[in-house]
């Protein structure tokens, strides 16, 4: 009997249901949106923000310290070096997959053949590594200083460009000195002079400008720095710092308990990516750059701020709608449910039979709007993020739960305005 | 004792006296019909008598049981199992068939049971309307639909609306005829009516005016049988 009440009422006001469902689905849609985009937003706002360059650079420890005591800004100052035979381990850490791209540096101090001193830095492009775990990475400054505009020419490819002596020139130093692309360039050193070719000249908006780039044994041979490193800077996803990570930032490692220090360096904090760096890197120091992993969290922060409050908004808003078109619905009915009271229903079996109605609508307005809302995601993805939207599980019984309370709290009026109808009244007329 | 006693029962709504000091009794397997013009009373009264309102004062026993201090539960306990309700507008679930209609009633009550609905859509005469839905009966079928429903689940009383106020005159002695059969059975039966020739068939009609009992009249040529006067 149940049943057929449920599903005559149903096809009988199936306008209304179909309004109802809709505007569920529109709210499941957008909570399913947000949440997938907010879990997923994570990686792909870091993704984003990787292209504005590294977070954590890595010097030498006792370089380091120099810095700290002088405040030097140049860490090769201190003539103290990291080795390029370990740069391989950066990608062997505990949080390698968080690591997308890093970079050695070696700055030289070199003449130009009229005898004024230029500043000669070997880097990696897009140098190719086949890492001892099977993987394969392209790291460099291609991709690491992505914002460099080239002003003529292209990025030095390591592949292509076979030549070692293939350099980029920065746009001031090489407007200064009239070169452009395809011209070469003798820089001396200490242990060796090169005849460097321009293959492209770039405009960094700094001091890079004034510099030239190289590849790394390009510039080490020019100083004999054979396997030697002033820096690298790395590219990691990191999640935002919280008490903890600041704790262990300031105090240090070793004021963390157990739990906690395992709870830190399992998480992606740029703290615990650093020290697993210096784990990895003999006699380094690496530090976050503060400025950009600030930047990183505080818009993590107001993006997923951003999406709760549309969720929630979305979410009011189809709570307003149900609460409209079910207390319609009751009042439609209201002669009908006064003599379901009037032959001896009672209030529970009533709201019961209203609420199953609204639940089931809610169950088909809810798997409609999930997979609307999985479709709103990967447009958001590809527009904002050019790239699909991860639907983690989770965000299925999370929209389940807010579908229900949604409809729940949608329906509270209604059922108050049916437990207040007196069969009298209403079978009356009055 | 009486199956039904209102004592000295008021109902007042502000200045408006819509019951004022009624006192009544109705035995078991009685035939009573109230009259009297609009605004008398007959529906505030139907009410209170259906479990479906409570006087501002006095006492309603409904088989020994005080129902003007009953909660709001209780009372729809009793009205589930003690009194049948039918009513002018018949009030049927549009999206029910008829069968499903009287089966409403036991689902309310007890356990739905198909077999016993169509009994009492038989003794109503429409065996045949059992899967029609109410836009496909006759206001006299949905009236006749409407009885099957009030006396499935073997009221005490049962309390009549108006019951022909909606129905031409066949349909209204068919109805008519459908209550002499109860009262034959034993059902105690109160009709409200404003109509003279269906009051005058019980075996006695009460009138109500200005919420006062004005009169009581025995029908001393009790029938059950309806007999129209006017003419076509």
């Amino acid at each position: 009997m149940f049943g057929r009440m449920i599903r005559g009422a149903l096809f009988r006001q199936w306008k209304k249901m179909l309004m109802i469902a809709f505007t569920i689905a529109l709210g499941a849609s957008l909570a399913t949106a947000m949440l997938s985009v907010m879990l997923d937003v994570e990686d792909k706002v870091n993704q984003e923000l990787k292209t504005y360059g590294a977070n954590i650079t890595v010097v030498p420890k006792e370089a380091s310290v120099l810095n700290d005591l002088y405040e030097l800004e140049d860490g090769g100052s201190a003539e103290a070096y990291l080795r390029e035979d370990e740069l391989g381990k950066i990608k062997t850490i505990f949080w390698a997959f968080n690591i997308v791209d890093y970079a050695p540096f070696t700055s030289v101090k070199a003449k130009l053949a009229d005898g004024s001193d230029v500043t000669v830095v070997g880097s990696w492009f897009n140098h190719h590594m086949e890492l001892p775990t099977g993987e394969q990475l392209d790291a460099g400054i291609t991709s690491l200083r992505s914002w460099w505009e080239i002003k003529s020419g292209s990025w030095l490819d390591e592949k292509s460009d076979a030549d070692e002596n293939s350099a980029m020139i920065g746009a001031a130093i090489a407007d200064k000195l009239g070169i452009s692309v395809g011209d070469t360039l003798e820089v001396s050193g200490i242990a060796g002079s090169r005849e460097l070719k321009i293959v492209g000249i770039f405009d960094a908006g700094g001091d890079e400008d004034d510099q030239i780039y190289v590849q790394l044994d390009t510039a080490q041979a020019l100083d004999g720095l054979d396997g030697c490193i002033d820096s690298i800077e790395v590219s990691a996803l990191t999640t935002p710092d919280n008490e903890l990570a600041v704790r262990a930032m300031k105090e240090g490692v070793g004021s963390l308990t157990v739990s906690q220090f395992e709870t830190w360096y399992c998480t992606a904090y740029a703290s615990s990516i650093c020290y697993q760096i210096q784990e990895v890197i003999t006699d380094s120091v690496a530090s976050p750059v503060r400025q950009v992993a600030d930047s990183e969290g505080a818009i993590l922060k107001k993006t997923k701020l951003l999406m709760v409050l549309i969720t929630i908004l979305s979410l009011i808003g189809a709570a307003l709608g149900i609460c409209n078109l079910v207390t319609a619905s009751v009042m439609e009915r209201s002669s009908e449910i006064g003599l379901m009271k009037a032959i001896g229903a009672q209030n529970g079996a009533i709201s019961g039979l209203v609420l199953t109605e609204i639940f089931i609508t809610a169950i088909v307005g809810g798997v409609g709007g999930f997979f609307a809302g999985f479709g709103f995601a990967q447009i958001i993805g590809k527009t904002v993020f050019s790239s699909a939207i991860n639907v983690r599980p989770m965000v299925i019984p999370i929209v389940a739960v807010l579908v229900v309370i949604v409809t729940l709290i949608g329906s509270i009026p209604a059922i108050r305005m049916l437990l207040s109808l007196r069969p009298a009244e209403v079978l009356h007329g009055r | 004792m009486s199956l039904l006693e209102l004592k000295n029962v008021y109902k007042i709504y502000g200045e408006l006296h819509a019951l004022d000091d009624v006192s009544l009794k109705v035995e078991k397997g009685e035939w009573v019909s109230i009259m009297g013009p609009s605004g008398s009373g007959k529906s505030t009264m139907m009410n209170i008598i259906g479990c479906m309102d409570r006087p501002s004062k006095g006492e309603v026993l409904l088989d020994g049981v005080d129902i003007a201090k009953e909660s709001a539960n209780k009372l729809t306990t009793i009205r589930r199992d003690k009194i049948g309700l039918i009513f002018q507008q018949f009030h049927l679930v549009n999206y029910l068939t008829a069968i499903e209609n009287v089966m409403l009633a036991q689902y309310y009550h007890s356990m739905p049971d198909e077999k016993e609905a169509m009994e009492a859509l038989e003794r109503v005469g429409l065996a045949d309307r059992a899967k029609h839905l109410p836009s496909q009966l006759s206001g006299g079928e949905q009236q006749r639909v409407c009885v099957a429903r009030a006396l499935i689940n073997y009221p005490e009383i049962i309390l009549a609306d108006e019951p022909t106020g909606n129905l031409d005159e066949a349909n209204e002695a068919i109805v008519v005829d459908l209550f002499h059969k109860l009262h034959n059975e034993g059902t105690t039966l109160i009709v409200v009516t404003h109509d003279p020739e269906v009051a005058e068939v019980a075996q006695r009609t009460l009138v109500l005016r200005s919420g006062r009992l004005a009169k009581e009249v025995v029908n001393e040529n009790f029938t059950g049988q309806i007999k129209f006067d006017r003419e076509d």
